[in-house]
C-alpha cells in the first residue's frame, strides 16, 4: 500500500509542476509573442503606436541617412513604406534593396523605433519574413 | 577520381548499414552465432567506408577541387588551409558526411569496446545504430551528394561565409555532433533493451559512459558556439535563445537529466524504464534539432542555406525513429517491471526533482521554438517567440532545481536526513546570503537571487567534497586516504556542479551588471564607460590573407594612465562580397571591455558600441569545468567500458 501512495504523491507533484509550468509557459507566450507585419499592413492601421512587432521588407535605395550613431531608413513591400529609425550597429550584410526584418514599435509619428534589425547573413539565404512581406505585397521575388 | 572513389565508399557504407540493421537481429533471435558476429564486422567497415568517403572529400578541398560541386560552392583557392580543412563541414552536404563519420564511429566503438557486454545486446544496439545509419546514408545520397561533380568546373570557389572563417566555429560543429551523435548510442542502447525486454544493472552501466562522452561534447560545443556568436556576431550577447541555439539546448536538457537518472538506475534499479524513455527523448531532441537547422521552417540568426525538399526527409527519419521507439516503449516497458521503492526525501527522491525540472524545461523550450511554427501552420499569423518568453519561463521552472542541487547530493539513497543535509550545509548558506547581500547592496534583486543561488550551489559541492574527506575532522593521513578512495564519478559529479555555479554567476553578473554605449566618435573624440575612459585614435586600413580590413584604434585610460588598447575591425571580403565585424575585446576573466565599430560618415564619425561585461568568461569557463567533470566521471574505474569484464575474470579462475 505504501509504496502505491508514493507512486501517487510522486505522480500528483510531477502533474503540479507540469501544470504549473504550462500556465506559467501559456501566459507568458500570450505577453511576449510578437506578431508579423508587413509595410502595407502597418499602412493600413493593422498595428497600434507602442505595440511591439516584426517588421519585413526591403530597405528602399536611397533611403538611407545617419545622423550620430542614429540611422534612418524606409522600408518597402513594392506597394507601402514605413519609416524606421534605429540608434546602434547595422548588421554587416545590411545594404539598401535587400531584405531586412526588424523588431520595434511605432512610435505616435507612425515612425517605427527599431530595437533590433536582422539582415540576412550569407548570399544565398533571405530572411522568410522579408519574403514573406513581398509575398503579401504581391510581388513574388523582390531580391 | 577521389570524388567518386568517395562517393563509391558511401554506398557500400549504406549497403553494409542495411545488412547490419536486419540480419543480426535475426540472428540474435533465432541464437545463430554467424549472423551475430556479422554486426561488429560490419559496423568496423563502415567506419573505415565513412573514413575514406570523408578523407576523399577532404582532399577535394584541401587540393581545391572545384569540378566536385560543394567545394565550388563552399570554398576558394586563397582561403588559408585551416578554413580549407574546415570548410568541409562548413555546409550542408559536408557537415551530415562529418555526422555519418562520427555516427559510424560510435558504432565501431560499440563494436570494439563492447565485447564485455551480454552478446544478444551488443549485437541488437548495433543494428539500431545501423539503422539509423542507413537512415543518414540514404538521405546524403539521395538528397545531399557531397560528391557531385560540376561540369565545366569553374576557375575558383565561390568562398566561405567569411563568419565562419573563425577558429572558434571551425571545431564548433564536431565537438556539437560528437555530442548529438553520441546520444544515438543511448538511444540504440534503450531501443536494444526494449526489444531485449531487460533492464538491468548492466545495462546502466553501459548507458552512462556513452551519455556522459555525448553530454560532455554538447557542453563543450554549445560553449564554443556561444562563445563564438559573443566575439563574432558583435551584439555583446552570448545566448539569444534563437531556434537553431534551442536546437541545441534541448537535447543538452535532456542529455543531462538522463545522466543522473542512469545514475539511479544503476545504483538503486530506480527510474529504470524512465531512463529508456529519456534515452529515446534525448536523441529524438538531437534528430529534431537537425531538422529544424536544415529545413528553414524557421527563422533564426544562424539558419544558412535550406532545401525544403531536405526538411521533408529528416522529417521522415524523425517519424520513423521517434514514432518507433515510443511504439515500442509504450507495448515493451510494462515488461521492465516496477522499480525499487523510495521515500521522496532521498538521493533517488532528489534525481527525480532534477529529471522533472529538467524535463518541464525542456519542454517549455520546446514550446516556445515551435510555437510560431504552429500558428504558422493554422494560418493564424506569423510571430515570433523571443527571449523575453524563456526568460518568464525558463528561468523561474530552473530556479528550485537550483536550490535543490546542492542538497541532493548531501541526501542517503532510499531514505535520506533533510534536515540533517541542510545543517551540514550552513557553511553554503552563509555564503550564499553574504552573495546576495552584497548584490542587494547594488539594489539588482535578480542579481541577488542568481549569485546567491551560484554560491549556494559552488559551495555545496565543495561542503560535499569536504565531508566525503573528513576534512578538518580527521588526521591529514586519513583524509588523503579518502580522497583516494572516493570514486571518480563522485569527483566529477562534484566537478560539474561547481561549473554550473560559475556558469551561474556569469550569466547573472553579465545580464544584471552589463553597460552598454552607442555613440558616434570622431579622431580624438573619448567616452566613459564602468570606470574607463575610451578614447578614439582613428581609423587604419588593413590587408589580411582573404580579406581587408578597417582597424580602429581606441585607446583604454585608467584614471588618466594608459590600460589598453582595443583594436575592433570591420572586414571586408572581396571573393563573398561581405561584411564582417571583428569585436575588440579586452578581459580580465573578471570583466571584459568590449568594442565593435560600424560605418564611418564623413559629418557624424564612425559608430562605436561598447560593453564592459562582467563575468562574462565565467560563463565560458564554468562550461569547460562542467565538460571536465564529465571526462573525469567517465575516467571511473566502475565506468570503464571493460571492468565488467575484468573483474569477472579473477573470481572465474
Amino acid at each position: 500500500m505504501r509504496p502505491k501512495r508514493r507512486r501517487l504523491l510522486l505522480l500528483v507533484s510531477a502533474l503540479a509542476l507540469l501544470g504549473g509550468a504550462a500556465a506559467l509557459a501559456l501566459t507568458a507566450l500570450d505577453n511576449t509573442m510578437r506578431f508579423f507585419h508587413s509595410p502595407s499592413e502597418v499602412a493600413a492601421g493593422a498595428v497600434a503606436p507602442g505595440r511591439e512587432f516584426r517588421l519585413g521588407g526591403l530597405v528602399e535605395e536611397g533611403s538611407l541617412k545617419r545622423s550620430g550613431a542614429t540611422v534612418s531608413f524606409r522600408v518597402v513591400d513594392g506597394v507601402h513604406s514605413v519609416t524606421v529609425r534605429y540608434t546602434g550597429l547595422l548588421p554587416d550584410l545590411f545594404r539598401e534593396g535587400q531584405g531586412i526584418v526588424a523588431m520595434g514599435a511605432l512610435d505616435s509619428g507612425r515612425t517605427f523605433r527599431a530595437t533590433q534589425i536582422l539582415a540576412k547573413h550569407d548570399e544565398t539565404y533571405m530572411p522568410p519574413e522579408a519574403a514573406e512581406a513581398l509575398r503579401r505585397a504581391g510581388k513574388a521575388d523582390g531580391s | 577520381m577521389t570524388a567518386e572513389l568517395g562517393h563509391f565508399a558511401l554506398a557500400l557504407a549504406l549497403g553494409l548499414a542495411l545488412l547490419q540493421a536486419v540480419l543480426p537481429l535475426y540472428g540474435a533471435a533465432r541464437g545463430r552465432q554467424a549472423l551475430m558476429d556479422l554486426a561488429r564486422h560490419t559496423a568496423l567497415g563502415q567506419f573505415i567506408l565513412a573514413a575514406i568517403a570523408f578523407g576523399a572529400l577532404t582532399r577535394a578541398y584541401v587540393f581545391s577541387d572545384f569540378s566536385v560541386s560543394a567545394v565550388a560552392q563552399n570554398s576558394h583557392s586563397l582561403k588559408p588551409l585551416l578554413y580549407r580543412l574546415t570548410g568541409v563541414w562548413g555546409n550542408h552536404e559536408g557537415s551530415l558526411l562529418l555526422w555519418i563519420l562520427i555516427l559510424t564511429l560510435f558504432g565501431a566503438m560499440v563494436a570494439v569496446f563492447g565485447s564485455g557486454l551480454r552478446k544478444t545486446l551488443q549485437v541488437r544496439v548495433l543494428a539500431v545504430q545501423a539503422m539509423i545509419g542507413s537512415g543518414f546514408l540514404a538521405f546524403t545520397l539521395l538528397t545531399s551528394n557531397p560528391f557531385a561533380r560540376v561540369w565545366p568546373p569553374p576557375l575558383d570557389g565561390a568562398g566561405l561565409n567569411p563568419l565562419l572563417q573563425d577558429p572558434g566555429l571551425a571545431f564548433h560543429p564536431p565537438l556539437l555532433y560528437f555530442g548529438y551523435v553520441g546520444l544515438s548510442v543511448a538511444f540504440s542502447f534503450a531501443v536494444a533493451a526494449l526489444i531485449e525486454g531487460r533492464v538491468d544493472r548492466a545495462w546502466a552501466r553501459w548507458v552512462r559512459p556513452w551519455t556522459l562522452a555525448a553530454w560532455a561534447g554538447l557542453t563543450a560545443g554549445i560553449a564554443l558556439g556561444s562563445w563564438w556568436a559573443y566575439y563574432e556576431l558583435g551584439w555583446g550577447g552570448f545566448w539569444f535563445w534563437d531556434p537553431v541555439e534551442n536546437a541545441s539546448f534541448m537535447p543538452w536538457l535532456a542529455a543531462t537529466a538522463l545522466l543522473h537518472s542512469a545514475i539511479a538506475a544503476e545504483r538503486r534499479q530506480a527510474l529504470r524504464s524512465w531512463t529508456v524513455l529519456l534515452a529515446i527523448l534525448a536523441f529524438s531532441l538531437s534528430l529534431l534539432g537537425a531538422f529544424l537547422v536544415r529545413s528553414g521552417v524557421l527563422t533564426s540568426v544562424h539558419a544558412f542555406a535550406t532545401d525544403p525538399e531536405r526538411g521533408v526527409f529528416i522529417l521522415l527519419l524523425l517519424g520513423i525513429a521517434t514514432g518507433g521507439a515510443f511504439a515500442l516503449y509504450a507495448w515493451r516497458a510494462p515488461a521492465l517491471g516496477a522499480g525499487v521503492p523510495f521515500r521522496p526525501v532521498s538521493r533517488e527522491g532528489a534525481l527525480v526533482l532534477n529529471n522533472l525540472v529538467l524535463v518541464t524545461a525542456c519542454a517549455t523550450v520546446l514550446l516556445g521554438t515551435l510555437y510560431p511554427l504552429f500558428l504558422d501552420a493554422l494560418d493564424a499569423g506569423k510571430v515570433s517567440v523571443g527571449p523575453p518568453y524563456f526568460a518568464a519561463t525558463f528561468v523561474p521552472l530552473v530556479a528550485p532545481a537550483l536550490v535543490a542541487m546542492a542538497v541532493g547530493p548531501m541526501l542517503a539513497w532510499k531514505r535520506g536526513d533533510l534536515a540533517g543535509a541542510l545543517g551540514r550545509l550552513w557553511l553554503a548558506a552563509l555564503g550564499a546570503a553574504l552573495a546576495a547581500g552584497a548584490a542587494l547592496a547594488y539594489g539588482e534583486t535578480m542579481a541577488a537571487l542568481g549569485l546567491g543561488a551560484a554560491a549556494w550551489i559552488g559551495l555545496g559541492a565543495l561542503v560535499e567534497w569536504a565531508e566525503r574527506l573528513r576534512l578538518g575532522r580527521a588526521p591529514a593521513g586519513e583524509v588523503w586516504r579518502r580522497a583516494r578512495a572516493i570514486p571518480r564519478a563522485a569527483w566529477g559529479g562534484g566537478l560539474a556542479h561547481l561549473g554550473v555555479a560559475v556558469v551561474v554567476a556569469g550569466i547573472t553578473a553579465s545580464q544584471c551588471f552589463q553597460s552598454e554605449l552607442i555613440l558616434a566618435m570622431k579622431p580624438g573624440d573619448s567616452a566613459r564607460i564602468a570606470g574607463y575612459t575610451i578614447r578614439y585614435d582613428g581609423t587604419a586600413r588593413v590587408e589580411g590573407p582573404n580579406y581587408r580590413a578597417d582597424r580602429a584604434t581606441l585607446s583604454v585610460l585608467r584614471n588618466g594612465a594608459p590600460a589598453a588598447v582595443l583594436a575592433p575591425e570591420r572586414r571586408f571580403y572581396p571573393v563573398e562580397r561581405q561584411h564582417t565585424t571583428e569585436a575588440a575585446i579586452r578581459t580580465t576573466f573578471l570583466a571584459d571591455l568590449y568594442a565593435v565599430i560600424g560605418e564611418d560618415d564623413a559629418q557624424a564619425g564612425r559608430t562605436v558600441r561598447l560593453y564592459h561585461n562582467p563575468l562574462v568568461p565565467w560563463i565560458w569557463i564554468g562550461a569547460i569545468v562542467m565538460a571536465l567533470g564529465a571526462l573525469v566521471s567517465l575516467s571511473d574505474r566502475r565506468l570503464r567500458l571493460a571492468a565488467p569484464r575484468r573483474r569477472q575474470q579473477p573470481a572465474a579462475s
